[in-house]
């Protein structure tokens, strides 16, 4: 018992994580209508300013989120503007042409930050690093508990952006009928970079509250996309409430198989999740709550 | 002209190692010709179908496997993987595009990508089997280079034939189909799930063989390598895309094209920048040239954003407007 109850808080704590991390994704997927593969490069970037802030400047690491989602931010408008919106006049036979151009910003990002910060593992430790304490029998990590947080006020402030604000009703509006809106007179083009760069400027929040509890080197991305995209499959497509309900089943799922099956078969339990949501529920958690 | 270049470029390539004597070109040239296998293959299923496909290295490390199996557990010859591989490669591709032809464009790309990890993943764990990281090592059949040209030469041959036999047929049209509007071509009565399985069959069965080539020709393979989501998977699309989209020769011309290039950043610009070090003395670029050296999948990045952006349809695809580009004065007077 007192190891279920383990693997639940752990469980719940990295599903906080992982649902900022696919609500990026879907947002940039509910918006322009492509799966992201360059997400966790992007995360991966992030992280990285965080290290050279922590590591350089000896920033505090959650106080380095200022700096590392504005940067991201600003990088992800630059990709949305100059590689992947021209994508959208060039006429060609493949319609996943931006799919592959995410494919090859992702190696230019992860080769780029090959080049600067060389493969090595390297983390960040503080003092809050490895700090814990207990209800009853069960420890929670410090600094898991306020990136579960810290994720929680992002995802609500995120909620209230999307749902109150104009800006908020235009994504939404281009996200449902590009057509329509643009009719309306929302500027589509402009609302997709903006997308781009809020997915960006999340994942990289993502990245930067991880960073105290976890090790970085330059391939971390392509993990991180593939859970991304199991997330979105599980919340469905392009649903930002989905998003969340799948990252935290997706953290349940890792931990349950931790404890129980083995820590070797991570990527296996995506996949399983994957499969079987594909197989009972096509349409992920957004047909069964129908949002 | 047209009609003749194919058998011209088979002439060619048929003379290349009776002139070329020297080893290191032979076995560029050998790369070249499997590559083309592989990239007809992904052509088939993405180019022609439409479904883009992250996990070509799924199949071509089956392949090799199966080869690579047949030496270690059954104590026959690893010849017999070039047809057995491509069976166990579609074995693999059956259950997969079963499940996984649910998804469309991006998902469907994303499951090939995870299979590719998941496959990888097994070849590493299941140590009984596969021996795990350690790989398998097989005896080379033949010393010299000439007898693996031809056998690379006959298969890409047979799957150049082969896949514009597939393309001229009702199958290729039906794929055809389905890349340019699969809910059209499903109100037609096209089984599309039917035909996006034969479609995906046909790749895997080829890069499959590719896979037990490879085996063959290398004569040791492990998890890292045959696996290899930048060396194989990526590598097959950039082949595809590099070429042409959909086209017949696009795989030739873009395997010739990213091998080349793969050398080219390996060898530090064909030894380029060491020359450039020892006539100046300089030990900034020798350090630069070997960042190049290293660079080959920063290089291979930044080509799929220019080709995609400037080329979508590959050099094959966008001859004509390359030809323009390059040629302005004379096309005007075709389309004034």
């Amino acid at each position: 018992m007192e190891v279920f109850l383990q693997t639940l808080v752990s469980g719940i704590l990295k599903g906080g994580l992982y649902g900022l991390i696919g609500m990026g994704m879907s947002l940039i997927m509910g918006v322009m209508g492509i799966i992201n593969l360059a997400h966790g490069a992007l995360m991966m970037v992030g992280m990285y300013v965080t290290f050279a802030c922590f590591t350089y400047l000896g920033i505090d690491p959650y106080l380095t989120i200022f700096i590392s989602m504005p940067s991201l931010f600003l990088l992800g408008m630059l990709i949305q503007k100059y590689t992947l919106n021209p994508l959208m006049e060039v006429d060609s036979i493949l319609p996943e042409n931006q799919v592959l151009m995410t494919v090859g910003i992702a190696m230019v990002l992860t080769e780029v930050a090959r080049f600067i910060f060389s493969s090595d593992y390297k983390s960040v430790r503080t003092s809050y690093s490895g700090a814990t304490f207990f209800i009853g029998d069960i420890s929670f990590s410090v600094a898991l508990v306020v990136a579960f947080f810290i994720a929680l006020a992002f995802t609500l402030c995120m909620f209230w952006f999307l749902l109150k604000t104009d800006l908020g009703r235009s994504i939404r509006a281009t996200a449902q009928d590009k057509d329509a809106a643009l009719l309306m007179g929302v500027n589509s083009k402009r609302i997709t970079i903006l997308t781009f760069g809020l997915g960006s400027a999340l994942v990289a929040a993502a990245g930067t509250i991880l960073m105290p509890v976890y090790y970085l080197f330059p391939d971390i991305g392509g993990p991180f996309t593939r859970k991304a995209f199991v997330i979105t499959i599980l919340g469905g497509l392009g649903s930002t409430v989905g998003a969340i309900f799948g990252g935290l089943t997706l953290g349940l799922a890792e931990a349950f198989g931790a404890t129980y099956i083995g820590m070797a078969y991570d990527d296996m339990i995506g996949l399983l999740i994957f499969i079987l949501v594909l197989l009972f529920i096509p349409g992920g958690f957004k047909r069964l709550l129908k949002v | 002209m047209r009609k003749y270049s194919p058998i011209l470029l088979l002439f060619i390539l048929v003379l290349f190692p009776i002139v070329v004597r020297d080893h290191y070109h032979q076995h560029l040239m050998i790369l070249v010709l499997m590559w083309v296998v592989i990239g007809s293959g992904w052509n088939v299923i993405a180019g022609y179908t439409g479904q883009v496909s992250f996990g070509d290295a799924a199949f071509f490390g089956t392949g090799a496997y199966t080869a690579g199996l047949f030496v270690t557990k059954l104590g026959l010859s690893a010849w017999w993987g070039m047809l057995f591989g491509g069976i166990a490669a579609m074995a693999i591709a059956f259950p997969f595009g079963w499940i996984c032809f649910r998804l469309r464009g991006a998902y469907f790309a994303l499951a090939t990508l995870a299979l590719n990890e998941v496959m990888r993943h097994i070849a590493t764990v299941w140590e009984s089997l596969t021996d795990g990281m350690v790989g398998i090592l097989v005896m080379q059949t033949f010393v010299s280079k000439v007898p693996y040209y031809y056998i690379a030469l006959g298969l890409a041959v047979i799957s150049i034939i082969g896949v514009q036999i597939i393309m001229g047929s009702k199958w290729g049209y039906y794929f055809v189909s389905i890349r340019e509007d699969q809910d059209a071509a499903e109100s037609l009565g096209i089984n599309t799930h039917y035909y996006k399985m034969l479609s995906l069959n046909v790749a895997a069965f080829l890069t499959g063989m590719a896979g037990a080539l490879f085996m063959n020709y290398m004569g040791f393979i492990d998890p890292e390598v045959v696996f290899s989501l930048h060396d194989i998977s990526i590598m097959a699309i950039l082949v595809g895309i590099v070429g042409g989209v959909g086209t017949l020769y696009g795989p030739v011309v873009g395997a010739f094209v990213m091998v080349a290039v793969h050398e080219f950043f390996r060898t530090g610009f064909f030894g380029f920048f060491k020359g450039i070090a020892a006539l100046t003395g300089s030990d900034m670029i020798n350090v630069f040239a070997k960042y190049v050296m290293q660079a080959h999948v920063l290089g291979f990045g930044i080509l799929v954003v220019l080709v995609i952006l400037l080329l979508p349809n590959g050099i094959v695809g966008d001859w004509n407007l390359i030809v323009k580009k390059i040629f302005p004065v004379k096309t005007r007077e075709v389309t004034g």
